[in-house]
């Protein structure tokens, strides 16, 4: 099946380069996602009230953490304020991620209902077409609440400002995105073999970020470290994070290990694609 | 678990042409001869059937039991520093507040805290207008729904319930308890969460006979359910009004009762009240349920279906 798109079928003279492809597939997602948001603006009670709900399910987390610290100073060591800052980074990076690609889990769900095939007959990038299937504007939620939190942590943080400092914030939310993001494909394209396993992708993307949202202190050091050379979560914000809050790394791991998001981040998105890759030429169609 | 479980929760449900396949109900599929209409041997074949229906999907079980797994350690860890940094926080010991969490992860799809089950079968029926069909058969609608829920919940419980349990028990020193009354009671509260939630789930489905979509007024519960279940945080932590609002509200039924009487934190008269409490809001929200259908269905007839 998906040598109808990727296959010999297009003559290698004419294949358009990686740029060309990738603009490509950023206007099929583009036109996706506006075309859902579109047709989820008609109903305007419904999108507003779903967009509160979701800005206050995710707030919940935060809540929960706060209600924590109203019956101790630190968790783990860490200071309210520090760990809004790990809330911050974490949720804002999975947000970002899931408002690109979120929808990608739903694979399984087409794949039985026999709507993949639809879509790879389209002219267009099959994962382009399924990351803004069903977008949601309302996922927008998560995005502006982790923002917030992220805004109020640096404002009552005693950091002291150097540049590099300055740089890791900044880029933080891109790389840990991407992470995430990595995440989100990466085991999605397991539904093509294992059609029914779309939860089992909640525990490394919702988990993660929940994992995320606490200090390393809190937890084992076998776990941490599976953060590190397991599933790379740690460098989405624990890693920089020590840099940024001036903290011990418990791991012991040298300093180049905070600086090295974008190399794990490359990592993810080439494991993901390969994944991806791999399941869509397996992909043989119900038949449906 | 958790909240992403907010939104891990709200994004991962999509109805509509993806879910069709899944959700429709196999109201035909038990043998012959068929129970007489309205009698228990009819409900308990919608429940036996309903159990086998959930356990057909297995990857998606074993991946939900996973999930929950994952979830019950990362929250398990913060539970322990906030106990270590105030041991005996809520009443309850380090031990306890560690099994709190491995309890509601193994109660979570049982009690269906995100919603789901049998509301998402119902909620395509009012997108599809086979309600109407619904109606009309010859046995209690909402009876024969709820009996597909607690099936569903038997199977979950068994499936979604032991195995993070177990994980839990092998990684973590847990407080469970020997004494067989403690776990009848546990049970027989556990049975009444489901029916708590099933009067919930219920009423925001019969929402679709006036809003044709009732995933709006779903979110907004699913907020207040996750916070004031216990799912999140033992509802002891709560200060002051909150507190209070958690503590009269139904769904507390949901984990916080169910968690308090397997831990030992309810025994005795305290145990029978959180029963009776239940057992209150079952009954009302169940009787209320029927008011509201009943008054739902005068408006479908009148606009002839």
């Amino acid at each position: 099946m998906a040598d109808l798109l990727h296959g010999p079928a297009a003559p290698p003279a004419r294949r358009p380069g990686h740029v060309a492809r990738a603009r490509w597939a950023a206007r099929v997602w583009w036109l996706t996602a506006a075309m859902w948001t579109r047709a989820l603006l008609s109903y305007r009670t419904s999108f507003v009230l779903m967009l509160l709900a979701n800005t206050a399910t995710t707030s919940l987390d935060f809540v929960v953490i706060v209600l924590m610290f109203r019956h101790t100073a630190t968790l783990g060591g860490w200071t309210l304020p520090e760990l809004g800052f790990l809330y911050g980074t974490s949720a804002l990076a999975l947000g970002i991620a899931n408002l690109f690609v979120g929808s990608v889990d739903a694979l399984g769900d087409r794949i039985r209902a026999g709507t993949l095939d639809t879509m790879l007959i389209r002219p267009a990038p099959v994962l382009a077409q399924l990351c803004a299937e069903r977008f949601s504007l309302r996922r927008l939620g998560r995005t502006v609440q982790a923002a917030a939190v992220l805004a109020w942590s640096l404002t009552a943080l005693p950091v002291h400002w150097t540049a590099d400092r300055v740089l890791l914030v900044a880029v933080m939310p891109v790389f840990g995105s991407i992470i995430f993001g990595s995440v989100f494909v990466g085991f999605s394209a397991v539904q093509f073999w294992w059609g029914e396993a779309r939860e089992m992708q909640n525990s490394f993307t919702y988990g993660g970020a929940t994992l995320l949202q606490y200090p390393p202190t809190v937890f084992a050091k076998e776990l941490v470290a599976g953060t590190v050379f397991g599933l790379p979560l740690a460098f989405v914000n624990w890693l920089p994070a020590l840099r940024v809050l001036g903290r011990p790394d418990p791991l012991g791991l040298p300093t180049a290990f905070q600086y090295a998001s974008p190399l794990a981040a490359a990592l993810c998105v080439l494991a993901a694609g390969l994944a991806w890759r791999a399941g869509l030429r397996a992909y043989q169609g119900t038949g449906s | 678990m958790r909240t992403d479980p907010c939104d891990r929760k709200s994004t991962r449900r999509h109805h509509g042409d993806i879910g069709a396949a899944r959700t429709a109900p196999e109201p035909t599929a038990d043998p012959a001869p068929p129970p007489a209409a309205g009698s228990p041997a009819l409900y308990r074949a919608v429940a036996a059937g309903s159990f086998r229906r959930y356990s057909t999907y297995r990857a998606a079980t074993l991946a939900g039991a996973f999930t929950n797994t994952v979830f019950g350690f990362v929250l398990a860890y913060t539970f322990l520093a906030l106990w270590r940094a105030r041991p005996g926080l809520g009443g309850y010991d380090t031990a306890q507040a560690v099994t709190f969490i491995w309890i509601s992860q193994a109660l979570l799809a049982t009690v269906a805290v995100f919603g789901g089950g049998f509301q998402d079968d119902i909620q395509e029926r009012f997108r599809t207008g086979d309600i109407a069909i619904d109606l009309y058969r010859p046995v209690d609608f909402q009876g024969w729904w709820l009996a597909g829920d607690l099936g569903r919940a038997a199977f979950h419980l068994l499936a979604r319930g032991i195995a993070p349990a177990l994980a839990g028990a092998l990684a973590f020193h847990l407080r469970i308890p020997r004494d067989p009354l403690v776990w009848g009671a546990f049970l027989l509260s556990v049975l009444l969460a489901v029916v708590v939630s099933f009067g919930l789930r219920f009423l925001v489905a019969l929402t679709g006979f006036w809003l044709h979509d009732s995933d709006g007024v779903r979110a907004l519960v699913l907020v207040v359910t996750l916070f004031f279940s216990g799912m999140l945080l033992p509802i002891t932590l709560f200060p002051g009004p909150l507190g209070t609002a958690a503590a009269v509200l139904p769904f507390s039924g949901l984990i916080q009762i169910p968690a308090d009487i397997l831990l030992g934190h309810r025994t005795g008269p305290a145990a029978a009240t959180g029963l009776a409490f239940q057992l209150a809001w079952a009954l009302a929200l169940v009787a209320l349920g029927r008011a509201v259908l009943a008054a739902a269905t005068r408006k479908v007839v009148v606009q002839g279906g």
